[in-house]
C-alpha cells in the first residue's frame, strides 16, 4: 500500500507538468484549430523567465568591507545585491531566496505578451493552411526560440533552487497514518502539484463562470455563429492563445527547482505532451488534464523495481505504448469529442 | 532512355554528372586561401550529402506523394544501421550483404510500423510514427543493449566471428570494403593549389544514390505514383470510387522505410559504427526539414535540401568569431565589432538558429521549397525576356 501511494505521488509532479502543457495545447487547438509544436518552447521560456528574474534580483555591486579581511589581511571585497541595499539585509535575502515563486508574477505578463505576439505575428497567417504546414512552421519556430535561449543562456542546465523553506522532504506517510519513513516526499513536488491544480482550476473556472469564457466556449463550438452575432471572436481567441502560453510558462517556472532548466527541456516535454493530448482526446480540456495525470502516474508505476524485473525497459516506453493502444482502440482518445480532427 | 521521358532523362543525367564531378564542384577554392573553409569536397561530407540525399528521397516518396507526415523515419535508418553492423560483425566486412540486409530489415520493420500507424491519418499518424520511433530509441538505449550496444554503440571488432572473411591478424582494424576496395581509401590529385579527393566510399554511395534517384523518378511517373497523389489530394473521393487507399499508402510507407534503411546501411558502410542517437526524434525532424527546404513532392528537391542542410551543419558551424573578424577587418573598428556581434549568433554553434529561420521563411513564403524558389526566379527572368519583344499594350509611334 505504501509503495502504491508513493508511486502515485511520484507520478503527480510529472503528471502535473504534462497536464499543464497538454491543457495549453488543447486550448490552442480547441480555439484556433492550430497544432502548436512550439508549445514546448513556451514551457522552456517560462522556465527561463525564472532564471532571468533570479539573475535580475541578485544583481549586485562590489563594496569593500573593512570589518572583514581575506587571508592576506586586505579588506575583503563583498558582493552586495541591490535588493539588500533597498529593502534591508533580511528582506533582500528573502526576496532572493523566493526568486522562483516571485517569477510567477514576472512570467504571466511576459508569457501572455509572447503568446499574443506569436499568434498575431505568425500563427494568424496559418489558419487556412493545412495542418502539416502549421506543424512545420511551429516546429521551425520552436527551433528558433530554443536556439535564441541557448545563445543567451548557454547549453548547460542552470540550477535554480526553490526557496530554502521548501528544500528537503517530509514524511507524508505519517500524515496518512502509516509508519514513519515509508513515504518520504519532497516539499516542492507537492507544491508543484497544488500549484498545477490551482492553475487548472482557474482555467476551468475562467472558461465556465465568466462571460468572456462563455463566449470563448461558444466560439469553440461554433465560430461562425458567434461571429454572426457581432462578437469579435478573433480577439478573444488571440487572448486565449496568450493564456495558453502563460499556462505553459507557469508550468515551466515552477518546474525549475525540480529539473534545472536547459534549452532543450521544452522539446523533451513537447513530444510527451502531444502524446498526452492525443490520448486525452484532441480538443477535450478535461481529457488533456486527466490523461496528463494518468500517464504521469503510469510512468512512475512502470519504473517500480517489481515491474521492471518482469518487463525490463517498460518505464521508457509505457507512455508511447499506451498512446498506441488508445489510438488504435479508441481513435478519439479518452474523452475526445465527435468530429474534432477526424480528417 | 531507361523508360524515362526526355525531361526526366535530362534531370537524371544532370544529377549523375553533378554527383560524378562533385569532388571538383565542391572544392572551388584553392587550399590555404581564405575561402578554403567553404570547400565541402572532403570525403566525409560528400558521403553524407549522398546518404542523406537517399534518406530524403525516400521520405519524399511518402510525404511528398501521399501527404502523410511521418515524424519517425529515423527509426528505420537506425534499424538499417544496426542490421548492417551485425552483418559486418557476423558475416563479412564486404558492404554488399550489409546494405542488402539493412534494406530488408528496415522494410520488415516499416511494414510492421506502417501496418499499425496507417490506420489513422493526419496528426494522429504523425504522433503514432513518433511514438514508435521514440520507443525504438528508448529500447535501443536500455533493454536491447545486448543487440544495440546501448550508449556505447557498436563497432566491428577484430575478434568478431565474420564467417566469410579470413581471420584478421592481431592489431589490424576491420575495414569496410567492396571486394577488397576499402571504403576509406581515396585518390588525391593536386592541381596547382587545388587538392581534389576521390573517395571510393563516396563513389559507391553515389552510385547507390543515383539508382535510388532513378527508382524514385520511376515511382513518381508510374500509375502507382499517380494513386499516391490521389491519396494526397482527396482520400475520401478515392474511397468513393471504390478504391482502398491503404495498400498504396502502406506500400509507399514501406518503400520509404527501405530507403531509410538503405541510407542507414550506407552510413555504416562508410563509417563503421552505430549509436542509438541516430534514431532520436530530432533526426526524424531533420529529414522533414530537408524535404521541406528542398521542395516537397519534387524529384530533385529533397536531394538539394539534404545537401543544403548538411553543408550548413558542417561548414557554417565551423566559422568562429575570429574568422568573422578577419572578414570584416576592412570596416572601421567599432563598426567591425558591431557587425561581428550582429552575425555571430547565426554561425558557429548557432547554425541551428539560421536553419530554423530559413526553414520558417521557406514554410511561410515558399511552400515549394528551394525548387519553387528556383522556378520563380527562372520565371521572372523568362518573363522579362518575353516582355521585351511582346507589345506592352501601348502603341508607340514609329519613327
Amino acid at each position: 500500500m505504501e509503495a502504491i501511494i508513493l508511486q502515485i505521488l511520484n507520478g503527480l509532479d510529472k503528471g502535473s507538468a504534462y497536464a499543464l502543457i497538454a491543457l495549453g495545447l488543447t486550448l490552442i487547438f480547441g480555439t484556433l484549430g492550430v497544432v502548436n509544436f512550439a508549445h514546448g518552447a513556451l514551457f522552456m521560456i517560462g522556465a527561463f523567465c525564472a532564471v532571468t528574474l533570479s539573475r535580475i534580483i541578485s544583481t549586485s555591486h562590489t563594496i569593500i568591507d573593512e570589518t572583514q579581511t581575506d587571508f592576506l589581511g586586505n579588506p575583503l571585497k563583498v558582493e552586495v545585491p541591490y535588493v539588500m541595499d533597498w529593502f534591508g539585509e533580511a528582506t533582500g535575502a528573502a526576496i532572493i531566496d523566493w526568486a522562483v515563486p516571485l517569477s510567477i508574477l514576472f512570467a504571466i505578463p511576459v508569457m501572455i505578451a509572447i503568446g499574443v505576439i506569436m499568434e498575431r505575428g505568425l500563427i494568424k497567417h496559418f489558419y487556412k493552411r493545412p495542418h502539416a504546414d502549421q506543424i512545420l512552421v511551429t516546429f521551425g519556430l520552436a527551433i528558433v526560440l530554443q536556439e535564441i535561449i541557448k545563445y543567451y543562456y548557454g547549453a548547460n542546465p542552470i540550477p535554480t533552487p526553490a526557496p530554502s523553506a521548501f528544500v528537503g522532504s517530509f514524511d507524508f506517510g505519517t500524515m496518512l497514518g502509516f509508519e514513519a519513513n515509508q513515504i518520504i516526499y519532497p516539499y516542492w513536488r507537492i507544491i508543484y502539484f497544488a500549484f498545477a491544480a490551482i492553475i487548472i482550476g482557474a482555467v476551468f473556472a475562467f472558461l465556465q463562470f465568466t462571460t468572456f469564457g462563455m463566449v470563448v466556449r461558444a466560439g469553440m463550438a461554433d465560430r461562425e455563429t458567434v461571429q454572426l452575432l457581432g462578437i469579435n471572436i478573433d480577439r478573444r481567441f488571440t487572448l486565449m492563445f496568450g493564456i495558453a502560453a502563460a499556462v505553459a510558462g507557469l508550468a515551466g517556472v515552477m518546474y525549475t527547482p525540480i529539473n534545472s532548466p536547459n534549452y532543450h527541456m521544452g522539446m523533451d516535454f513537447l513530444v510527451l505532451s502531444f502524446v498526452v493530448v492525443v490520448v486525452g482526446g484532441m480538443g477535450s480540456l478535461p481529457g488533456a488534464v486527466a490523461a496528463g495525470f494518468l500517464l504521469g502516474i503510469l510512468e512512475s508505476f512502470a519504473s517500480m523495481r517489481e515491474v521492471l524485473n518482469v518487463l525490463p525497459g517498460l518505464n521508457q516506453i509505457i507512455i508511447y505504448l499506451v498512446a498506441i493502444i488508445i489510438l488504435l482502440t479508441r481513435p478519439r482518445g479518452l474523452m475526445g469529442r465527435k468530429g474534432v480532427m477526424e480528417e | 532512355m531507361f523508360g524515362l521521358d526526355k525531361k526526366d532523362t535530362r534531370l537524371l543525367l544532370l544529377v549523375a554528372v553533378l554527383v560524378a564531378l562533385a569532388p571538383f564542384i565542391l572544392n572551388p577554392f584553392p587550399e590555404g586561401s581564405g575561402m578554403a573553409q567553404f570547400n565541402a569536397g572532403y570525403p566525409d561530407l560528400m558521403q553524407r550529402f549522398v546518404i542523406f540525399g537517399i534518406f530524403a528521397i525516400g521520405f519524399n516518396i511518402l510525404f511528398g506523394l501521399t501527404g502523410y507526415l511521418s515524424f519517425g523515419h529515423a527509426a528505420f535508418l537506425g534499424v538499417g544501421s544496426y542490421a548492417a553492423i551485425w552483418m559486418m560483425k557476423l558475416l563479412t566486412m564486404n558492404v554488399i550483404p550489409a546494405v542488402i540486409v539493412s534494406v530488408i530489415v528496415a522494410g520488415i520493420f516499416s511494414l510492421a510500423v506502417g501496418w499499425i500507424s496507417l490506420r489513422r491519418s493526419g496528426i494522429y499518424f504523425s504522433i503514432l510514427t513518433l511514438a514508435f520511433a521514440q520507443m525504438s530509441y528508448s529500447l535501443a538505449y536500455s533493454v536491447l543493449t545486448p543487440i544495440t550496444g546501448g550508449e556505447t554503440g557498436l563497432q566491428p571488432k577484430v575478434n568478431d566471428a565474420r564467417i566469410l572473411d579470413g581471420a584478421l591478424t592481431d592489431g589490424a582494424t576491420p575495414k569496410a570494403n567492396l571486394f577488397g576496395l576499402e571504403m576509406g581509401s581515396s585518390i588525391e590529385w593536386s592541381v596547382g593549389n587545388w587538392l581534389f579527393t576521390f573517395n571510393a566510399g563516396y563513389y559507391v554511395a553515389a552510385i547507390v544514390m543515383l539508382l535510388a534517384f532513378y527508382l524514385s523518378i520511376r515511382i513518381f511517373r508510374s500509375p502507382f505514383g499517380m494513386m499516391l497523389r490521389a491519396v494526397k489530394s482527396n482520400q475520401q473521393r478515392l474511397n468513393y470510387t471504390g478504391l482502398n487507399a491503404k495498400p498504396y499508402t502502406l506500400a509507399a510507407f514501406v518503400i520509404s522505410g527501405m530507403y531509410a534503411g538503405l541510407a542507414g546501411g550506407l552510413m555504416v558502410a562508410m563509417d563503421t559504427q552505430v549509436g542509438a542517437e541516430r534514431m532520436f526524434w530530432t533526426a526524424s525532424g531533420e529529414v522533414v526539414l530537408m524535404s521541406i527546404l528542398g521542395g516537397v513532392g519534387t524529384l530533385i528537391g529533397p536531394v538539394l535540401g539534404a545537401g543544403a542542410i548538411k553543408y550548413m551543419e558542417n561548414i557554417l558551424s565551423k566559422i568562429n568569431s575570429d574568422i568573422l573578424h578577419t572578414w570584416f577587418a576592412f570596416l572601421p573598428d567599432g563598426l567591425e565589432d558591431f557587425v561581428v556581434t550582429l552575425i555571430y549568433p547565426f554561425i558557429g554553434k548557432g547554425w541551428h538558429l539560421t536553419l530554423g529561420l530559413i526553414f520558417m521563411l521557406v514554410v511561410i513564403f515558399l511552400p515549394g521549397g528551394l525548387v519553387e524558389g528556383g522556378q520563380r526566379v527562372a520565371r521572372l527572368f523568362g518573363r522579362k525576356k518575353k516582355s521585351t519583344d511582346t507589345p506592352d499594350g501601348k502603341t508607340t509611334p514609329a519613327e
